[in-house]
């Protein structure tokens, strides 16, 4: 089995066994990208280079037996909206052409500190806006499975990466299912966690108060180990927390007998996929096999997470997005007469359908006399939504759901109809209102042959419960271990 | 008819803090441009700030100062508007929940208390600055403004004259630099202010249309730009027009107010909650520490040295309007009892001489023990008033002690009426026409007389004597 | 509250971006349909209930007063498409 195939995990087994190096990761990898990311498209940029170069100096220090960071010579893709210095972060927007990061985000600056080795850049919906990765100023990326298919978004690039074995690891960044969504539609773990686990610093802003980075891996306890090199309190980031972080991967082989396990009702509702339901039952039972004893829950404000999100985050965006003016970085409309035109031009050509949408209706939403009708509503709305988890997790140790509420759809099949993919989001999206972490797992495939995934979603920083009873149920399916065939 | 003008003020202080208010940033004025600026002030992709504690701090402090309530709670707004001197194209400020709330100030104008009101005073980030060529078809922008901590202070519409405004803006000023937490200095632009003003019928209760004026760069200007606007406004009114809501330029050269006109102007600044900083929580004890570092302020120190150094209103005032220059007079007070002497000393020869100096009453050598020494001098008779003055103007030279100057320069005066015996016969014989006048009725000819003894010994005749020996002689 | 395309106009005045024809009537439509979506929180009662801005309940986050030297200050104002001397250069501001 070729390197790149393997999981993270594996791969520093091998590396402390000193049965392979590093610069043998980085290169089968790098082979990998090359031989099929014609067909994928995952990719925006790669920096063999420097990857190269690292994974040397990381094999010095073992064979110095000099201290090695927990991620030693693994290979990791970043999203195309996490700063790594001098990297030309793009999030996949013609806008951001030609600027390369004046410095490096917080959650990268820990990658290298455990020695990992950033590979490239990642595709993504332009600004983090889709849940197809096809709002991408660089063409869109197809899904391993069925390259006809979307691989998800916003974070497609990260987890169609994974899933065509083109990294061994990767970072996204979720503000509604941005990480879970593709994950699900890829086959791949993703893993978005609580609000404030994860600095913000160096995350390319979409929505503010629901963004969050995470962790794309192929399995389970991967995932742990990632997502314990990235958390932490973080002085450049209010909003980080200063708690202490877990040893995830220490938690993954506790017993889940017991675990209670919420299963609300409202998501069992029309629209969904009659696979992917079926999926979800037989996923309870595997639990249920396992122990954990499945509790029906009410989540009674679900039906509206879809609208109060799409005030919330525009609004948010909005203003974040008013800084791409071209005149300190990127793209810079060169006709411009006067002032207004400059921000006008440089604008319109370098924004996409998507992103202008999602900035004019959060415009409109905060503009004057519509502030309290939608915005100041919204935000009470997501207290209703945040108080409906605060009650069931009184109850239950964490919640199952499906990721989507259907597989991989057809590219170009919902670009028209902006809502319709907006919807595409309703079970992920409560969880970025609420703040709590959430993961994706596969949970199965369809009879063509596409990935369903499960989403476990558990309370304010108990990533390694979740962690926990994700594992337990990955050991007991096996859903990772298929892989997609990629002719 | 009758108007009645109503002013409000906004003033922007820019707060002394070594770093800016959201990243590391220094904040020295004067540096190459764009060398204080980071990812985090240029509005780079995925920065983010944080607040920075001594610039609440002084917020806190300027609150306090201010009489206002200090918010329990208090939280940052994003407003939203495109302008080049912008980096996100949003200014970090406060909306709804400012960290001080109402408050106010007394200042003394033409003898009397007058109290304004302050409606508000919150903290925001500075704008950076447009640089702008004579030639070229660019603006530059310079961000090592940007960032730099500011408080807003908004007064009520409370605000009748220009004259108002002008002592208004001065209290602030004055309180501010008591606190010791700004520069004020509007030349730098470290104290900016924008007017808001409209005129009403005398009696009416409802505000007129206001307009609001920028561009002001120094206190008379803001005096003279009122002026002028109130002027504009009623002739407007009774000539038939209307006020129109609107933002007008002050041009100091041309001393008029002009309408900065820009359709795009939108003033739909869509505020809402800054999601990447947190709320502000003060608690009583946190207050009560700043209360505590409060200094003693101008107003009531003034009024404390009416009743201490029995002095006038307008003296107290005048002494107290720089925390230096009280610090001095209180020094100099602590060493003499003749307080109005001191007060005149102070108020004439020294501020005279520091402001065409341009130093501060620190760097004068003339220190508080040096001028009461010399004022002793003055008490016991050794000099006159006069020669004090040659006197003053020598130790603020050289910095030598006034006995030390007087002995040098044999300025001692002279009270001995032997010494003085043949001058005062002389200047008798000299001046019988003066005289005569004198002994008719004519008073004035008797200083002539009193002046032509002080000439003759160079001014060092004790006055009284002289005065004396010439009533004497005359008969 | 219907969304005509003299809104639209009002938004992208506000937010600097100028649209084609048909991404105006495109635009017009498409917000249209989601702001009537999202009406349906108007069905919840929502008088008594605090917004939440922040999902968790931190406040208080600071930093002490110490002014640093950027280490990449050049490499950040060099990312501008228009230096002029040293400033960031834009069109004539009167």
């Amino acid at each position: 089995m070729s390197l790149y195939s393997k999981t993270a995990v594996e791969l520093i087994g091998l590396l402390n066994k000193k049965e392979i190096s590093s610069r043998d990761i980085v290169s089968s990898v790098f082979q990998r990208i090359e031989q099929v990311d014609t067909k994928i498209n995952a990719f925006i940029y790669t920096d063999k280079e420097n990857a190269l170069k690292k994974a040397d100096e990381i094999d010095k220090k073992r064979v110095n037996a000099e201290p090695l960071g927990l991620l030693g010579g693994v290979p990791v893709v970043l999203k195309s909206n996490l700063c790594c210095f001098t990297w030309p972060v793009s999030c996949a927007s013609k806008i951001l052409k030609g600027y390369n990061c004046a410095y490096t985000a917080t959650s990268v600056e820990k990658l290298l500190r455990e020695d990992a080795v950033p590979i490239g850049y990642a595709n993504m919906d332009e600004f983090a806006m889709g849940s197809s990765c096809e709002n991408s100023a660089f063409g869109v990326t197809r899904n391993p499975w069925n390259t006809d298919c979307i691989p998800g978004g916003s974070s497609g690039g990260s987890a169609a990466a994974v899933a065509a074995d083109e990294t061994i690891l990767a970072l996204g960044s979720d503000t509604g299912g941005s990480i879970r969504q593709p994950a699900s539609l890829c086959g791949v773990v993703g893993l978005k966690p609580t609000y404030g686990r994860v600095s913000r610093f160096g995350l390319v802003a979409y929505a503010s108060s629901l963004d969050q980075i995470g962790t794309l891996t192929k399995t389970v306890a991967d995932n742990a180990l990632l997502l314990k090199v990235i958390s932490g309190h973080d002085c450049s980031d209010s909003t980080s927390i200063d708690r202490k972080v877990p040893d995830y991967p220490a938690y993954l082989n506790n017993s889940i007998k017991g675990l209670k396990i919420g299963i609300p009702k409202e998501y069992f509702v029309d629209g969904m996929d009659n696979e992917v339901e079926e999926s979800v039952k037989k996923s309870i039972k595997t639990f249920e096999g396992q122990g954990a004893v499945p509790v029906e829950i009410s989540l009674p404000h679900t039906d509206y997470a879809v609208a109060c999100y799409y005030i919330i985050a525009t609004a948010e965006a909005s203003a974040n997005l008013a800084r791409f003016d071209g005149i300190r970085y990127g793209a810079r409309s060169p006709q411009a007469e006067n002032l207004i035109d400059l921000y006008e031009k440089t604008k319109s050509d370098g924004f996409g359908q998507e992103v202008k949408r999602r900035i004019l209706l959060g415009t409109y939403v905060l503009s004057s006399g519509y502030y309290e009708a939608y915005y100041k509503k919204a935000q009470k709305v997501r207290t209703l939504i945040k108080n409906d988890f605060d009650t069931v997790f009184k109850k239950v140790d964490c919640i199952l759901t499906p990721t989507s509420p259907t597989p991989a759809f057809k590219i170009g099949e919902k670009t028209n109809d902006p809502l319709k993919m907006y919807l595409s989001d309703i079970f992920t999206i409560s969880l970025n209102l609420a703040g709590l972490p959430g993961i994706s797992i596969p949970g199965g495939f369809t009879q063509s042959g596409l990935p369903i995934g499960m989403q476990l979603a558990g309370r304010p920083f108990e990533e390694e419960v979740i962690l926990n009873a994700a594992y337990s149920f990955e050991k007991n399916t096996l859903f990772h271990t298929t892989k997609p065939t990629l002719s | 008819m009758e108007f009645e003008p109503v002013i409000g003020l906004e003033v922007h202080v820019q707060l002394k803090t070594k770093s800016k208010l959201f990243c590391s940033c220094a904040t020295e004025f004067g540096a190459a441009p764009n060398s204080q600026v980071c990812p985090v002030c240029l509005g780079h992709p995925g920065v983010l700030p944080v607040l920075n504690k001594q610039a609440l701090d002084y917020a806190v402090l300027c609150g306090l100062a201010l009489n206002c309530s200090i918010s329990k709670f208090s939280k940052f707004d994003r407003k939203n508007y495109f302008y080049p001197d912008l980096p996100k194209n949003y200014q970090v400020s406060q909306f709804d929940k400012p960290i001080c709330g109402k408050g106010k100030i007394t200042f003394l104008i033409n003898g009397n208390e007058k109290t304004i009101g302050i409606t508000r005073a919150h903290l925001e980030e500075d704008a950076g600055k447009l640089v702008h060529s004579e030639t070229g078809a660019e603006s530059g922008v310079d961000f090592n403004r940007t960032g730099i901590p500011l408080l807003e202070i908004v007064s009520e519409p409370d605000l009748r004259t220009p004259e108002e405004a002008y002592m208004y803006l001065h209290m602030i000023k004055n309180i501010i630099e008591y606190l010791g937490v700004s520069d004020c200095n509007m030349e730098e632009g470290s104290l900016r202010c924008d007017a808001n003003v409209s005129i009403r019928p005398k009696g009416q209760e409802k505000f007129g249309t206001k307009v609001e004026i920028k561009n002001m760069n120094s206190f008379r200007n803001v005096q003279k730009a009122l002026a002028y606007e109130l002027e504009r406004q009623e002739d407007e009114i009774l000539g038939g027009g209307i006020i129109v809501q609107e933002t007008r330029l002050w041009d100091a050269d041309k001393n008029q107010t002009f309408s900065m006109r820009t359709k795009e102007e939108a003033h739909d600044y869509r505020y809402f909650p800054e999601p990447d900083l947190v709320p502000v929580k003060l608690d009583e004890n946190y207050i009560k520490s700043l209360e505590n570092q409060l200094p003693e302020l101008p107003f009531d120190r003034m009024n404390r040295f009416t009743k201490e150094y029995t002095l006038t209103g307008y003296d107290a005032q005048v002494l107290t309007s720089s925390r230096e220059i009280a610090d001095y007079y209180e020094e100099c007070a602590n060493l003499t009892d003749d307080y109005k002497a001191v007060s005149n000393w102070v108020q004439s020869e020294l501020l005279r001489e520091i402001n065409e100096k341009k130093i501060s009453i620190k760097e004068s050598k003339v220190t508080p023990s040096k001028l009461t020494d010399m004022l002793k001098l003055i008490q016991k008779g050794v000099i006159s008033g006069k020669i004090a003055k040659i006197v003053f103007h020598e130790i603020m030279r050289s910095g030598k002690d006034a006995e030390q100057i007087v002995k040098e320069k044999g300025l001692v005066q002279i009270s001995n009426p032997d010494e003085l015996k043949n001058i005062v016969e002389k200047v008798i014989k000299d001046n019988k026409k003066i005289v005569d006048d004198y002994k008719g009725g004519k008073e004035k000819s008797f200083m002539f007389l009193v002046g032509q003894v002080m000439k003759a010994t160079q001014g060092k005749a004790n006055p009284q004597l002289v005065t004396k020996m010439l009533k004497e002689a005359i008969g | 509250m219907s969304f005509t395309e003299k809104d639209v106009d009002y938004v992208a005045n506000l937010s600097r971006i100028s649209l084609s024809d048909e991404e105006k009537k495109n635009f017009t439509v498409q917000l249209e349909q989601i702001l009537k979506y999202v009406e349906k929180l108007n069905r919840l009662n929502t008088d008594n209930i605090e917004p939440t801005a922040h999902i968790l309940p931190v406040s208080n986050v600071f930093r002490d007063d110490v002014a640093k030297i950027c280490p990449t200050t050049r490499f950040a104002v060099e990312q501008s498409a228009l230096l002029v001397d040293g400033l960031f250069g834009v069109p004539r501001v009167i």
